[in-house]
């Protein structure tokens, strides 16, 4: 047996709860440069994680992600001219207390990044980042706002962050923090005494397809490693169990959430990635969208599809993707068995002509045409609430 | 888990079990714990030849996929049918009900070369101190 990973480089960076990732005998990984916990056997494993998330709550170490601040200089308006400019969502449409879903884009209307950009203050706002982005984006971000006026920080260092995801994570959190929920709803964020620790950030978003919250604490090892035991503490009565890179994955690819490097990256633009709704060109100007105009009046070459295997198979990140005839007309960013649906999924760039639900297509397996079907996305997704009794209002 | 003394292991972490000119060959606890759980199994057709340290299938986590090497050339007389619909076998009883392939063997003697069960032991504990220097 032999893993086809990658092997570990030297010198890999490690989030303040490293150690106790290792003391809780996680398997290491090496995801973008950081020694990241996959997955933690004494949680039952990758798919005992996944379920736990989707069923009742998980939590995620993710103080890889980075966090950029942008503050106006002395004219108001300054920050939120600079993240127009280097953004492609309408940031002037966020209420203090909200975030959305960005990205970051060249010229050519390809990805820096993907980001959420929460608006803190009135002029104060905070974007995250990837993990494996961070050097780039933060040098992008601070060349691409000289021209404003606004103060550029970054953050990364300063925080954990950890996200609680799952139907029970309010339960959780509600817990351990005095902050109150009504209003905070999705993309919605408040701050509050979390663990005793004042004016703490929790933003109720992740990246899972739950309902969770992300909180930033203080990053040392001391703060991080007793907030992590109170999290654990607080949710024991639910069942939370430590979750890793591999859940997180599994998660955002059921829900259809874009990975860095794989559906979107600086050879895939904002269409092809099907990132519309999150792309506001009448805005006005933003860095990218001259191109993106340009690249929609000349159409579509590739489109991002959901498929699921027919034949027995996974197919895998970077798989070919053949016709009926078996020419190679497209390829996979990311594959996985789904552990809340038991099948094979992918998400996969496609000809738009072969990209209609029901379409059959063929993955290229180990040598092997496996048949595909193209089905309707995101893969899954959360039942409503419960609907309303009925003669009442609902909300 | 205990490793069973009778079989023999490779340095990537399969194992065989030999009884006349028949072995039976599967991998070991060490590689189930390493691949986490296990959703796809592919082995070959009865009739197949394995080549000794040659790819004869693949064993699938949710997230890796990885070749399994032949211990030792041979014939392929049977697949683990089981492993088909409850590829998650592997993780519970690898060396057991999770059993790959069985081959006719076409060399006995080239099972000496392999490591028994302390010698793969300790291997494996030295491969621990490895990953967690």
């Amino acid at each position: 047996m032999e893993s086809v990973t990658s092997p570990a480089i030297t010198e890999l960076r490690k989030t303040p709860l490293n150690a106790l990732h290792r003391r809780l005998g996680a398997k290491m990984v090496n995801f973008g440069g950081w020694d990241m916990p996959v997955e933690y056997p004494s949680s039952g494993g990758l798919i005992a994680e996944h379920k736990a998330v989707r069923s009742s709550v998980g939590v995620f170490d993710v103080s890889h992600m980075g966090d950029i601040r942008i503050r106006s200089g002395k004219v108001p308006g300054g920050a939120l001219a600079a993240v127009q400019h280097i953004s492609m969502n309408d940031a002037s449409l966020l209420a203090i207390g909200q975030a959305h879903y960005s990205a970051m884009l060249y010229p050519e209307g390809t990805f820096v990044d993907d980001v959420i950009v929460h608006r803190l203050g009135p002029d104060d706002y905070l974007v995250v980042i990837n993990a494996g982005t961070r050097e780039k984006d933060i040098s992008w971000v601070r060349q691409n706002t000289r021209e404003f006026d606004c103060m550029v920080e970054d953050l990364s260092d300063t925080y954990t962050q950890l996200a609680i995801q799952g139907p029970r994570a309010l339960d959780v959190v509600q817990k351990l923090t005095d902050a109150n929920f009504t209003g905070i709803k999705n993309y919605w964020f408040t701050h509050g005494t979390v663990c005793g620790l004042k004016n703490t950030l929790i933003a109720r978003t992740g990246y899972t397809g739950e309902d969770g919250f992300e909180i930033y604490v203080p990053g040392d090892r001391a703060t991080s490693e007793a907030v992590w035991a109170k999290v654990i503490e607080a949710g024991r009565e639910f069942g939370i169990v430590p979750c890793g890179l591999g859940a997180r994955n599994t998660l955002r690819l059921e829900a259809k959430m874009a990975l860095y490097g794989h559906e979107i990256s600086d050879k895939i633009n904002v269409w092809e990635a099907g990132l519309d709704r999150y792309c506001k060109m009448e805005k006005g100007d933003f860095i990218g969208r001259a191109a993106l105009e340009r690249a929609k009046a000349a159409g579509l070459t590739r489109t991002l599809v959901g498929l699921e295997m027919v034949d027995r198979g996974i197919a895998r990140d970077e798989y070919r993707v053949c016709n009926e005839a078996g020419q190679p007309v497209g390829v996979v960013t990311s594959g996985s068995p789904s552990p809340t649906l038991s099948k094979n999924i992918a998400l996969a760039y496609v000809p738009p002509a072969l990209s209609a639900i029901g379409t059959s297509l063929f993955v290229e397996i180990r040598a092997q045409k496996c048949k595909a079907r193209v089905v309707p996305t995101p893969f899954y997704k959360r039942a409503k609430k419960a609907a309303a009794p009925q003669g009442t209002k609902p909300d | 888990m205990a490793y069973p003394p009778q079989y023999r292991y490779t340095k990537e972490h399969e194992w065989i079990d030999v009884k006349g000119d028949v072995a039976t060959i599967g991998i070991t606890d060490y590689a189930q714990h390493e691949l986490g759980d296990v959703v796809f199994v592919e082995l070959p057709k009865v009739g197949a030849k394995t080549a000794t340290g040659k790819s004869f299938g693949t064993v699938e986590s949710v997230k890796a996929v990885s070749e399994i090497y032949a211990p030792a050339a041979g014939e392929v007389l049977e697949a683990n049918s089981v492993l088909q619909n409850k590829p998650e076998t592997i993780n519970t009883d690898p060396h057991g009900a999770a059993w790959l392939i069985k081959i006719k063997l076409a060399n006995p003697a080239e099972i000496s070369g392999l490591m028994n069960a302390a010698a793969y032991e300790a291997f494996i504990a030295d491969k621990a101190k490895e990953t967690s220097a």
